[in-house]
């Protein structure tokens, strides 16, 4: 205990008179963080490295060819199976990044300029159930969305159906509703960040200079908080393209994805080069598509000014 | 114009409460039909039971889980805890070249697909010969962990005053009673959520276990193992029930932990200003 108080407390008056101050002050903090940095070179970049490696491999039943070729990609970009799949995963994901993004907005703005002293609890209970368990929350859809659901027997009750329906679970529409509730959260926040960080007297001169707040939503409020929007898009969309518990779960035939694919792979008796091509070709498309959904977002948000 | 003001907020209002229904209702219907006598989940309720519950403790699968669970997340959340102190201190208090990208590269994990993290690391297992066990769930937690511990622990050193350091060592304490009495309970709230957190998001992740785990299986393994037995329903609605539950707990806490630190490092340095 000793030790490392002492190094705390007095290193730094001695080495800065010592030394020049920069040089130090970058060995320290480069020593300091060099155990996580490794750790995640070691588990994050090297696996991510490999795995592009793997995919110009091929594999002949249990050992690895690292003869180069390209055949895992072409098989991964003409294959009609893999190209639906991606297609259909893109588009989820677009449309889940999409409702999320529309529905977050609001709350992040009530929050961030209504939510007064409670801001802290507000920002608490929304964040709770995206901490909890993600299989038990798609789980949860299941219950809800199924033949037996709580949604057949709402309608029922209301009168609204005459009998249950199955049109409710194990399709596409299910894997975005059961997405967007999950990925809920992790939009609020950044909006929430950027809103937060808009200067509040820009506002009012809008309105002392005759701006209705429509106006002045759309003209101040909307394109300053771009960032915000722009990151909570990247941080829903990425992710949800490698999803495969929800489309497992609840997607059904209709609604299997690529991550389904990818799974199969590395499953029993599958073919790892081809897994790894499929990793690689997603990530390489969906960074295509943020890429330019990005790209949208700021062109309208000049725009608009 | 003070009308408008005061219309404003109140469709938000309302918008915020059904966006808080959006995000709890489905999570309820788990305990709602944990503890109702049908072996499946629909309504009408037929009767009022804890026997789903009492089942639990009598599945010795379910307790080898639990176990393993346990487990994985004390070492995830203590091994994730201290490579995010070193990296929150460095970055906090240091100056150095590449902060910014050791930074991105070290949040990474959030926002890359979990299935290319795990496949990832699954292939590096393998190919080095390491047999999957709880072992390398760890690590594949400490992984997806160090993120939330980064952040809550930069978050909490930023407030962080060094010249408090400087000033009880000018008055004469020593070296570790500076620590003691000064940098740990200013650290320590930042600490104890961090810990908390990163037992949370363990306990509950489930991507990362699927693929690391050899034979042992965790709580979220378990859970999906038993979703293809609709018998087995009930038994895993009062399981994520209490996961549902312990995570609650320990995450709400956390959030007093932190919250209460926080107040308490303003009003010092309202104090000392």
């Amino acid at each position: 205990m000793t030790a490392p108080a002492e190094g705390i407390a007095a290193l730094p008056v001695v080495r800065k008179q010592r030394n020049p101050v920069l040089q130090s002050e970058a060995a320290r903090g480069l020593g300091l963080i060099s155990p996580t940095f490794i750790y995640a070179v070691i588990f994050l970049v090297i696996p991510i490295v490999l795995v592009i490696a793997n995919s110009f491999w091929t594999q002949n039943y249990l050992t690895i060819d690292r003869t180069f070729t390209l055949e895992n990609y072409r098989i991964a970009l003409t294959d009609p199976i893999y190209r639906d799949l991606l297609m259909r995963s893109l588009w989820i994901s677009l449309l889940v990044s999409f409702f999320t993004v529309v529905l977050a907005y609001p709350i992040a703005f009530f929050i961030s300029f209504h939510g007064g002293k409670h801001k802290g609890l507000w920002l608490f209970l929304i964040t709770i159930p995206f901490w909890t368990s993600y299989l038990l929350r798609v789980m949860s859809w299941k219950v809800i969305l199924g033949y037996n659901g709580v949604l057949n027997a709402t309608l029922m009750g209301l009168g609204i159906t005459n009998g249950p329906s199955d049109a409710f679970l194990y399709n596409t529409s299910a894997v975005v509703i059961t997405l967007t509730h999950a990925w809920a959260t992790f939009a609020v926040l950044p909006i929430f960040v950027s809103l937060e960080k808009i200067d509040r007297s820009l506002v009012e001169a809008a309105t002392d200079l005759g701006d209705g707040p429509l106006r002045r939503f759309l003209r101040i409020t909307l394109p300053l908080s771009a960032p915000g929007i722009i990151s909570a898009t990247l941080i829903v969309m990425i992710p949800t393209v490698g999803d495969f518990v929800t489309p497992r779960l609840v997607g059904g035939k209709d609604g299997v994805m690529i991550a389904n694919a990818i799974q199969a792979q590395f499953g029993k008796g599958a073919n790892w080069p081809l897994g790894a091509a499929l990793s690689v070709t997603t990530m390489a498309v969906v960074t295509a598509m943020a890429a330019s959904v990005v790209l949208v977002i700021r062109m309208a948000a000049r725009r608009i000014r | 114009m003070k009308t408008l003001r005061n219309f404003t907020p109140s469709w938000l209002k309302t918008y915020a409460f059904l966006y808080v229904i959006f995000l709890y209702l489905p999570v309820i219907f788990l305990p709602i039909f944990s503890v109702n006598t049908s072996a499946t989940p629909k309504f009408p309720l037929s009767g009022f039971t804890f026997k789903w519950y009492g089942d639990l403790t009598r599945t010795p699968a379910l307790t080898d889980a639990a176990w393993n669970s346990l487990l994985v997340g004390v070492s995830a959340s203590l091994l994730s805890t201290i490579f995010g102190i070193c990296a929150a201190r460095a970055i906090t208090r240091y100056r150095f070249p590449g902060r910014r990208t050791i930074n991105g590269l070290l949040m990474a994990p959030l926002v890359l697909p979990e299935i290319i993290v795990a496949v990832s690391m699954l292939l590096v297992m393998l190919q080095l010969g390491l047999s999957l066990s709880l072992i390398t769930v760890v690590f594949g937690h400490v992984l997806i962990c160090i993120p939330y511990s980064l952040s809550v622990l930069t978050s909490g050193f930023e407030g962080f005053d060094r010249s408090l350091e400087e000033a009880s060592s000018d008055l004469g304490e020593s070296a570790f009673g500076t620590f003691r009495r000064v940098t740990l309970p200013m650290v320590s709230p930042a600490i104890i959520s961090s810990l908390l957190v990163s037992f949370t998001i363990s306990l509950d992740e489930f991507i990362m276990a699927f693929f690391l785990t050899g034979t042992e299986a965790t709580l979220p393994v378990y859970i999906w193992g038993q979703l293809r037995f609709a018998a087995k329903l009930p038994g895993v609605l009062a399981l994520g029930t209490l996961l549902l539950a312990g995570s609650i707990i320990l995450l709400t806490i956390a959030e007093i932990v932190r919250r209460r630190a926080s107040n308490r490092t303003q009003n010092m340095g309202g104090m000392i200003a």
